[in-house]
């Protein structure tokens, strides 16, 4: 099962976190658009009444010359409201207005211009906003005509400083908001995870649990279970098909056995001269009987193993031990072989695994590394373990498997012409690769490079680490009986 | 000895009364698995030999029926059933030993043999004896005839295995479960190789040999 990914890694966060920014960028456009329209409307208005009072004043220049224009000025400012007037002469000296002096601008007669002035309200030195246009007036004189725009320029202020910390409240509240939604879906799918999980591991009688809200999620976990229920019920077929197979031909494999036993025996008891060849035709027959029941023995061992129908029971047990048992039992063969076997030192490899599976797994790769390796060769047993796992390697000084054969030789039955003629059913191999998939390790076969001989053979059992135990110290073992 | 056959199929059935008949036992026989329950409640009997699936009442609740009421007899399972987890299982219900179909009747018979004998009481034997052979299981040393032997400890547990059941024949099999606790045939037949290592170290220069060849069974360890 994979590990379980933090909530940064979940495709749920990082959707929730493209549609709170896509949401944050969408929302600021949408302020900045408002603003922008509303502060050109509000402009607009200004400039408007702008031009007008300014239409108005060259009116009365034109009617009544600069005294007519001072006297418009001076009648206009005790009810100015938000409009602002001053004239100065071209030293910028008082003549007339509302306004004290002249304010902090570089004049460009004509042109629509915001500066900052001062204006008393309830006693008090203010300094204000405001929007206008200098005129020249001939004679060397300038005329200011301005309108208050403090509240529009108040309100512009309070958007921009508000503005980051409104974004930045999206962001946040989005992101906790889309973390919270998250998880929740993270909880329904870790459930079906961890179902799924189980169900791997071996427990088929296990089901993805339902909220009852009918919702997508329900729908999927129905759909999971309804699919469960389908391969629960194929592997009991399987087993039952297994069993029923093993049971109706062991029992006619056993008559027959059993007849020829008995064929035997009474030949044997008759003593008749002829009796004796006869007696020998039938003791070949048993023994061919023998390689029938150990050739299905062995396919019925490798379909179970395969199919994971059998519930081997699994503990934890240390691979060297193992290795160090299975080489003693060879050891004499070996020797007998003029062929040296040996365990090679190694760490503690403690795996999940059944002992009795795992031991003809390597019984089998044994078996075969002295069955092919000449006098005077080499058949090592070696533990490693590496950044993946746990390996249990049998090597060889053998003539080797060619590589464009490798993959074929776990098939079943698959035997390579140049030991067509030794003894063995051709499934040893196959078994191996059937109890490596039960334990979800993986057979390797490669060339013996230790060796120095190219040539030789390597068979590798490759556990992955999620296989990996711990063994509590060597068991004792009971002397037998 | 008296021996409890239950096994529906009749041919098999058949055969292996005759044989354990031939072979000097007393031998009744059930086709079902409440017959057989009965029979095994109502008699004493040496060994009981129980197919793992019978009518009526499965092999495994008849063994386990036989051990509810108190009933001893040393059980040996025949099973047709793939191999894996049965063995557990059988073992688990109250089995002694267990053996998958086909078997050959030799097997058998040894396997019938050493379960009887497991029921005579023995004590807690510290010595061994066959002939001049002395095996000492406190200080696991053996000796011939005064002479000291050395053996390796997987040697003293097959040779004390073997003197256990002296004047038995053994299988193959049989120690390969019992010394080395492994469950499967071979490839090749490594037993014979460490018979013959050990009966070059107990046999080798002595004139009578103790460790005999049983032809299409196994081995026999025996004073004459």
């Amino acid at each position: 099962m994979r590990t379980k990914p933090g909530l940064l890694q979940t495709q749920a966060f990082r959707i929730v976190l493209v549609y709170v920014v896509l949401f944050a960028v969408s929302v600021t456009a949408l302020l900045f658009f408002t603003y922008w329209n509303t502060r050109r409307t509000l402009d607009g208005q200004a400039d408007r009444i702008i031009e007008a009072e300014i239409t108005g004043l060259s009116e009365e220049y034109q009617h009544f010359a600069l005294p007519g224009l001072v006297e418009t000025v001076r009648a206009r400012t005790p009810h100015a409201g938000q409009a602002l007037y001053l004239l100065v002469d071209n030293l910028h000296h008082y003549v007339a207005g509302n306004l004290d002096s002249w304010p902090q601008i570089t004049a460009v007669p004509g042109e629509m211009i915001e500066f900052d002035y001062e204006r008393p309200i309830n006693g008090r030195q203010e300094a204000r906003r405001a929007r206008g246009r200098v005129i020249l007036v001939p004679g060397n004189y300038y005329l200011l005509v301005a309108q208050d725009v403090h509240d529009r320029y108040l309100t512009e202020r309070m958007f921009t400083t508000t503005l980051p910390w409104t974004v930045l409240l999206i962001l946040v509240l989005g992101a906790a908001g889309g973390g919270l939604m998250s998880r929740n879906m993270l909880r329904r799918l870790d459930t079906i995870n961890r179902t799924s999980g189980e169900i791997i591991a071996g427990d088929l009688t296990r089901r993805v649990p339902l909220t009852g809200s009918g919702d997508e999620f329900d729908a999927l976990a129905e759909n999971l279970n309804r699919m469960l229920d389908r391969i629960e019920r194929l592997m009991k077929g399987m087993r039952e098909v297994t069993d029923s197979v093993a049971h109706d031909l062991r029992t006619p494999l056993n008559r027959l056995r059993n007849r020829l036993e008995e064929a035997a025996a009474r030949l044997n008891a008759s003593g008749a001269q002829k009796s004796e060849m006869l007696a020998g035709e039938i003791e070949r027959a048993i023994a061919e009987t023998d390689q029938l029941i150990a050739t299905f023995n062995a396919l019925l061992l490798i379909a179970e193993t395969d199919a994971g129908t059998t519930r081997a029971a699994m503990s934890p047990l240390d691979l060297g031990e193992l290795a160090a048992d299975v080489a003693e039992l060879y050891e004499p063969l070996a020797e007998e072989k003029q062929i040296s076997l040996a365990v090679l030192p190694g760490p503690a490899a403690g795996v999940e695994g059944n002992r009795s599976l795992i031991a003809q797994a390597l019984a089998n790769l044994v078996d075969n590394a002295i069955k092919y390796t000449p006098a005077g060769g080499q058949v090592r047993i070696r533990t490693a373990v590496t950044e993946a796992g746990v390996d249990l390697s049998v090597a060889d000084t053998g003539p080797g498997i060619p590589e464009s054969d490798r993959p074929r030789v776990t098939e079943r039955f698959v035997r390579l012409e140049a030991s067509r003629n030794s003894p063995g059913t051709g499934l040893g191999l196959s078994l191996v690769a059937a109890v490596a998939h039960y334990h979800n390790a993986a057979l390797v076969l490669e060339d013996n490079v230790s060796s120095g001989v190219p040539a030789g053979l390597k068979a590798v059992l490759h556990f992955p680490k999620t296989a990996m135990r711990a063994v509590p110290g060597a068991p004792l073992k009971s002397a037998a009986e | 000895m008296r021996i409890l056959v239950i096994e529906d199929d009749l041919e098999a059935q058949r055969y292996l009364v005759q044989g354990l008949k031939e072979s000097g036992h007393v031998v009744d026989e059930a086709a079902d698995g409440q017959t057989g329950l009965s029979l095994a409640l109502s008699r004493p009997y040496d060994v009981a030999i129980v197919d793992r699936m019978l009518p009526k009442l499965d092999g495994l609740k008849v063994v386990a029926e036989m051990r509810e009421h108190g009933n001893s007899t040393p059980v040996l399972f025949l099973s047709a059933l793939s191999e894996v987890d049965d063995r557990v299982k059988g073992l688990k219900a109250g089995g002694d030993d267990y053996l998958t179909k086909p078997y050959a009747f030799v097997e058998l018979l040894a396997r019938v043999d050493a379960l009887m004998r497991r029921r005579s009481p023995v004590g807690v034997k510290t010595r061994l004896d066959v002939g001049d052979l002395e095996l000492d299981l406190l200080s696991r040393a053996a000796k011939r005839s005064g002479t000291d032997i050395e053996l390796q400890p997987r040697e003293f547990r097959l040779l004390e295995y073997l003197m256990r059941h002296a004047g038995q024949v053994v299988t193959r099999t049989m120690l390969l479960e019992s010394v080395w606790e492994y469950h499967f045939d071979p490839q090749t037949n490594v037993i014979d190789v460490h018979i013959s290592r050990l009966r070059a170290k107990i046999d080798k220069g002595f004139e009578a040999p103790l460790l005999h060849t049983v032809r299409g069974a196994g081995y026999m360890i025996r004073a004459h």
